[in-house]
């Protein structure tokens, strides 16, 4: 019956919201470790929290439910709604990290992340910001608790630079071109600002970088600007309503939809479909493909999909942009974990022994590939002072229906980005007064019993 | 100006007043309710999202769209009586703020309602319009914008014939003109504020399409709220005519700031440069270019 399918998502929720306060409400209990979530479930930026937060907490459940957990160490999980708020997102923090055995906090967003910097390296927790976040946070040398994994900024600025280089035939083919870099209004949407001047007067491109105010439901007068400038590439760096808003602006403006290029937070289907046809032939970078076919996803679909356990409301979301990133964002962590308890012992762990595994969290294409994710990502290898662990990227082209690879993976020019974090950092340090560390401080772990020297 | 100059200016220009023409299709939910009832009804942005996704979602269930339509138009009218009814009429000769609070409240809890009833992914909606750039003597024009300003001016017109010339508009004025008068001489108050809630639905849902098209439906049409309460203020927030005067206004003045002012300070200025013309003209004329005037014997 019609009106029962209607009611379905509201049933879900209120399940879904009756579970959450279940999980809150249990204390946590020993052998367990525990994910505070920073998540956004309402609000603008609704779309890309549901799916993302719905792969991570689906690997987390996969876990649990096909291996009892993190070698016998149950993971739990609570949410806190942030609606992609800074200041609600400090609150989620203050409530929930008294909470025991917190392996790390996932806030998916680089103000909250930005906020809580100082917070988090006083509690000794890490703190993720997978495919965004600060740039000179992957300097673990200044920031031992921050992990902008697989893709910072930079390198996905310098990836997709690289790949416009390959469009037009070599790098010294840039010398000349207009790139314009439409941006988000927001700590996020400036992050890259500096490098895309950087590489202009590398590669002897000019850049002009537009901002589009929060939400980004209205951008005329942008596209205007940019249909003046006549630039060979729009990089596209959105988030929410902008994408699709970006899109279709540009269809009305006559601006060829080939010529954009979508940044990592640009490239999901939730900002395609509401451009319809304004889309088709949109190219965007990513870390990770979209797609079930991939054995991990598909033991999510076989384990919980099937029995009803699964987080996203919708099933036609597995597979999405989204939902695959949380669910890699899920295998790092869990990885993290498991590699520090090899180091320290198969029990739950504290904040400051899962950053010991994050700072050695490598996995080979290999692993990858035991994992069940081989071509969902390709590997990560991340160091004590390296910590985005130099994730390779790829292009994707949306047809109308789905996203299809349109390169191999691409490594972006870490070398000549290294100085310039390295730089930034340092600059962070001496401000801030922080002792810079050394290779010899990664091992005094905050155990359970306090410091010790492993 | 050289030739290439003056018809960027006029794309700008002609882009803006068409936006304008977007944000005056909220402003006009306004009016109609502030005109009658003297409240100002902050839920209306919530309510254009509460129609376009309830469309958007009906429609995505396969119910034809004439019949999406007017089941969506139904729930809006049932939304804008439950209102008037259970939030409203109990609150009725309260001070100002506290029904603006009200409204406020009712904002916060149609979202929620919205997203819980029908999720918080996008959604793509077709009307069947072709959005492709029209070009006019070396400008570009939006067909769909320019569809839109079509509807937006059928229905002030619609209105404005409604108003002026029919006993039910001529008590609504009656109303807005002295509410205690109105009531003193007979007229059913509960009928009209009932009336003019269902025209506020109605208009939420064509404002609810039309920016659900343009945008995708998602959470932020809510937020477009914030686009039509600078129009209010410059076209005065009683008057039909000053919300589309107000609004192409607005729509074109923030367009070209951000193009001309823009680049020589930080850029993204158009979100409150809208605000700055309405503060400036709340300082000069506080009941808007169109807004009655208060007048107070001694």
């Amino acid at each position: 019956m019609k009106t029962t399918a209607f009611l379905k998502p509201l049933r879900h929720a209120a399940l879904g919201a009756a579970l959450a306060a279940i999980v809150g409400a249990s204390p946590a209990k020993a052998d367990e470790q525990f994910f505070p979530l920073q998540s956004y479930r309402v609000g603008p930026y609704a779309a890309g929290g549901t799916g993302f937060f719905g792969g991570f907490i689906d690997y987390l459940n996969l876990v649990n439910t096909r291996d009892g957990g993190v070698n016998g160490v149950k993971l739990t999980w609570e949410e806190g709604e942030t609606q992609y708020e800074v200041e609600k997102g400090v609150e989620v923090y203050e409530r929930l990290k008294s909470r025991p055995n917190i392996a790390a906090w996932t806030p998916l967003s680089v103000g909250i992340a930005y906020a809580l910097i100082d917070r988090v390296t006083e509690d000794k927790v890490p703190l993720t910001t997978i495919n965004h976040g600060r740039t000179d946070s992957t300097d673990g040398r200044v920031f031992p608790y921050i992990f902008p994994l697989l893709l910072n900024p930079y390198s996905e600025t310098s990836g997709i630079v690289n790949y416009i280089a390959t469009r037009e035939g070599g790098t010294e083919k840039l010398k000349g071109k207009k790139i314009v870099v439409l941006y988000h209004g927001s700590p996020y949407g400036k992050e890259t600002i500096p490098i895309y001047e950087l590489l202009a007067e590398k590669y002897g491109f000019t850049v002009q970088q537009i901002e589009v105010p929060h939400p980004g439901n209205e951008q005329q007068s942008q596209w205007l600007t940019i249909r003046r400038v006549k630039p060979d590439y729009v990089v596209l760096r959105g988030w929410g309503v902008q994408n699709p808003v970006a899109l279709k602006t540009a269809q009305k403006t006559g601006f060829p939809v080939n010529k954009i290029i979508g940044n990592v937070w640009s490239n999901s289907e939730e900002d395609v479909i509401p451009a319809g046809d304004a889309a088709k032939g949109y190219v965007a970078i990513t870390t990770q493909a979209s797609g079930a076919e991939y054995p991990v996803v598909q033991e999510i679909v076989k384990s919980l999909y099937d029995s009803g356990k699964g987080n996203l409301q919708d099933k036609k979301r597995i597979g999405s942009v989204y939902h695959n990133l949380g669910i890699v964002n899920g295998i790092l962590n869990v990885e993290a974990i498991r590699i520090a308890q090899a180091k320290f012992g198969k029990r739950t762990l504290t904040g400051d022994e899962v950053r010991w595994g994050f700072e050695h969290l490598q996995l080979s294409p290999e692993r990858v590939k035991e994992l069940g994710a081989e071509n969902l990502f390709r590997s990560i290898h991340v160091t004590w002072d390296n910590h985005e662990g130099n994730g390779y990227v790829k292009f994707q082209q949306w047809d109308g229906k789905k996203w299809t690879p349109v390169s191999d993976w691409i490594a972006p020019d870490w070398a000549l980005l290294r100085p310039i974090i390295e730089k930034s950092s340092e600059q962070y340090a001496k401000e801030k007064g922080l002792k810079v560390r050394t290779k010899e401080d990664v091992d005094k772990v905050n155990g359970p019993t306090g410091v010790a020297k492993q | 100006m050289d030739h290439t100059e003056l018809l960027f200016f006029t794309e700008v220009l002609v882009g803006g007043l068409l936006s304008g023409v977007m944000y005056s299709l909220v402003a006009i939910g306004f009016v109609l309710i502030y005109k009658t009832s003297g409240v100002l009804n902050f839920a209306q942005g919530s309510m254009v999202l509460f129609s376009a996704l309830t469309f958007v979602s009906l429609v995505e269930r396969a119910v034809p769209f004439w019949v999406a339509l007017l089941a969506t138009f139904a729930l809006m009218v049932l939304l804008g009586l439950s209102i008037e009814r259970l939030v409203l009429r109990p609150l009725v000769n309260k001070p100002p703020i506290i029904l603006f609070m009200a409204t406020l409240g009712l904002s916060y809890m149609i979202e929620g309602a919205a997203q819980l009833a029908w999720g918080t992914q996008v959604h793509a909606l077709e009307l069947g319009i072709e959005d492709l750039p029209l070009e006019i003597a070396g400008v570009f024009i939006s067909k769909f914008d320019l569809f839109a300003a079509a509807i937006a001016a059928a229905m002030v017109t619609g209105l404005t014939l409604f108003f002026q010339y029919t006993r039910v508009g001529l008590a609504f004025r009656a109303v807005a003109d002295d509410t205690f008068a109105a009531y003193a001489v007979g007229l059913r108050l509960p009928r009209i504020w009932a009336t003019v809630w269902t025209a506020a639905g109605f208009v939420a849902t064509v404002a609810g399409l039309l920016w659900g098209a343009r945008l995708g439906v998602q959470f932020s049409l809510s937020l477009i709220v914030l686009k039509a309460l600078p129009v209010l203020v410059l076209g005065g927030f009683d008057s039909i005519l000053g919300a589309i005067v107000g609004g192409l206004i607005i729509g074109a003045a923030e367009k070209l700031a951000e193009v001309y002012l823009g680049p020589y300070v930080v850029g993204g200025i158009e979100s409150w440069f809208a605000y700055v013309i309405a503060l400036g003209f709340l300082l000069i004329r506080p009941s808007g270019l169109f807004g009655q005037k208060p007048v107070e014997r001694a």
